[in-house]
């Protein structure tokens, strides 16, 4: 069984080698240090991170301030806090200024698990994405986690990254290269393409070696990046295969699904179906239990690719 | 620079926002006349800036929290020569670099796009935690209304600035005691601001805003104090140089027609 690293543990380690690496970058937490993973740098550079206190929305506004001063800044807290709670500020004092701040932001999700539905953030991606000139990053695995976080420090201007609390297993080898905007095709495939982002990546390629036992040869794709859109993959996706299943631990509304819909809609319209939380708030649970629950398991998604090509 | 000279000046930027928001048909008047002695000591007195090299190392730097005072702003930029004056007439207007609230992206001069209310003296406190790190010399100004005080995210700013012991962090409140929906008393009362400020650990320094000496005193015993922000708390008259103006919340945000526009300016020493 593969190794299993939560992507926030993945941030902390990168962190530090980006601490070493370049003396521009500050580190803010909102009081979660320790659960973000923060901590990390600041154990190591205490006098480059700032404590902002339980106070999310000073702390974007603070980033802001530090980036126009020319710092590298990563804010972090959890996702439900940062994109929700400091949508405004991350809006109007980050994006709008085109700031170089990294929203690193952890526990997002079902996977919160036991906390319940006040942490369980499933409108990230959705906020983050109708920001104008955000980049969105949601990686699946730790070796993803680590090299997209890297290139969003290399990158000049906001990105959000959507990190999760649970252990997940590692899908890449070390080392793979991965570009913002540029998805990973995992697995070949045209009878149907799975879409998948963030932990939702690992229940594809389940889905698909399901479905391969059913004489279904589908295509994953890993959609790292929600925003810039890989509308190139997108597309080939709708011409190549014909279906489209997509999953993402968030809401059917507003995220992975209704951007690969929009993007297809226009140009190779095709059936696509989109496995993710219906619009409802989650509740406390273990965090496989719950993804079962709200129908985001592996068999979900076969049988949303069943559905599609008429082999249900 | 002389306080008469300074008052001069004043009453040139007075002009400039009358003509601005006249040209505009919209914005802010009232907290523009109301901040414009201070922004007048800062701009022509206190701040080490370059129109030339608006991203000098080394300098000061103004944050405009409170956005909406964005034709004061502008008025003073383009008479400091920042841009050419005679662009302050394209206010709002689609295209131009002189958006409705200050744009960073869009005008040199602007050091951070602000108009959320709230978000400007957090954004400082970023600025003035980068210039501790930096150890540089910029020192880091804020001008906040004092409606603006009712969002909770300006006491999160004002708790971090004094955490933070950010002595190269001064802020100034523009009090003129009015709001959109009237006197700050009767929509949410603010008040007692200093001692509000005080007991978040700030060094305050209460002045009349209109009193170049005062301002002019207050930025250097501002200067002076280490070890903790300073606000400046200055009292002011919204709507300050225009008769029909002063002292009324229905001059918040609301552009004078030519008759007013020409009284205004008569009454300012200019013509429209």
């Amino acid at each position: 069984m593969a190794e299993k690293i939560a992507t926030r543990a993945s941030y902390g380690k990168v962190l530090v080698e980006l601490g070493a690496e370049n003396p521009d970058i500050v580190v803010l937490d909102a009081d979660l240090s320790g659960s973000t993973q923060t901590k990390k740098f600041a154990d190591v550079y205490p006098e480059r991170f700032y404590n902002a206190g339980i106070a999310e929305a000073n702390m974007m506004g603070m980033a802001a301030g530090l980036a126009v001063s020319g710092k590298t800044v990563f804010a972090s807290s959890f996702a439900m806090f940062a994109a929700g709670r400091a949508y405004e500020i991350i809006r109007n004092s980050i994006a709008y200024t085109h700031a170089n701040v990294k929203i690193c932001a952890t526990h997002a999700g079902l996977t919160v698990g036991e906390d319940g539905a006040s942490h369980q953030c499933l409108e990230d991606l959705s906020l983050m994405r109708t920001i104008p000139g955000m980049t969105v990053l949601n990686p699946a695995d730790d070796v993803s986690a680590r090299a997209l976080i890297r290139a969003a420090a290399a990158y000049d201007g906001p990105v959000y990254v959507r990190l999760g609390r649970a252990a997940v297993p590692v899908l890449y080898e070390e080392g793979r290269a991965f570009e913002i905007g540029r998805a990973i095709r995992i697995k070949e495939g045209k009878d149907a393409c799975i879409i998948a982002t963030g932990i939702m990546v690992d229940a594809a390629l389940q889905a698909a070696e399901i479905l391969a036992a059913e004489g279904l040869e589908v295509r994953v794709v890993d959609m790292h990046t929600i925003k810039p859109l890989d509308k190139d993959e997108v597309l080939a996706a709708a011409k190549e295969c014909g279906a489209i299943v997509t999953a993402e631990e968030h809401s059917v509304i507003g995220g992975l699904g209704s951007a690969v819909a929009e993007a297809v809609c226009g140009e190779a319209p095709c059936r696509v179906k989109s496995i993710g939380v219906q619009d409802e708030f989650g509740q406390s649970g273990k965090p496989d239990e719950l993804l079962k629950a709200y129908g985001l398991t592996a068999e979900d998604i076969a049988a949303a690719v069943r559905g599609l090509v008429g082999k249900s | 620079m002389e306080t008469v000279q300074l008052q001069k000046i004043a009453q040139t930027v007075r002009q400039d926002i009358i003509r601005e928001v006249y040209s505009a048909g919209s914005g802010h008047p009232g907290g523009s006349l109301s901040a414009t002695d201070i922004l007048t000591a800062l701009y022509f007195s206190e701040m080490n800036v370059d129109p030339a090299d608006p991203a000098k190392k080394g300098r000061d730097r103004f944050v405009l929290s409170k956005g909406h005072a964005a034709p004061a702003l502008y008025a003073c930029l383009a008479e400091r020569g920042f841009f050419p004056k005679e662009n302050l007439v394209t206010l709002r207007r689609l295209g131009s670099s002189l958006q409705g609230h200050p744009s960073k992206k869009l005008l040199p001069g602007v050091e951070m796009s602000t108009g959320s209310l709230g978000q400007g003296i957090s954004a400082a406190v970023g600025m003035a935690l980068a210039g501790k790190a930096d150890a540089d010399p910029g020192r880091i100004y804020a001008l906040l209304g004092d409606g603006e005080l009712q969002e909770g995210m300006v006491w999160e700013a004002a708790m971090a600035a004094s955490h933070y012991k950010l002595d190269n962090l001064c802020a100034f409140v523009d009090h003129n005691g009015l709001q959109i929906d009237g006197r700050n008393e009767d929509v949410m009362n603010v008040m007692p601001i200093a001692e509000k400020f005080a007991v978040f650990g700030w060094n305050v320094l209460e002045i009349d805003g209109h009193d170049f000496e005062q301002i002019l005193d207050a930025l250097d015993m501002a200067k002076k104090c280490k070890g903790m922000p300073t606000v400046i708390v200055a009292e002011t008259v919204k709507g300050k140089g225009v008769s029909f103006m002063e002292g009324q919340a229905g001059w918040h945000g609301k552009a004078p027609n030519e008759e007013q526009a020409k009284q205004a300016m008569a009454e300012l020493g200019g013509e429209l």
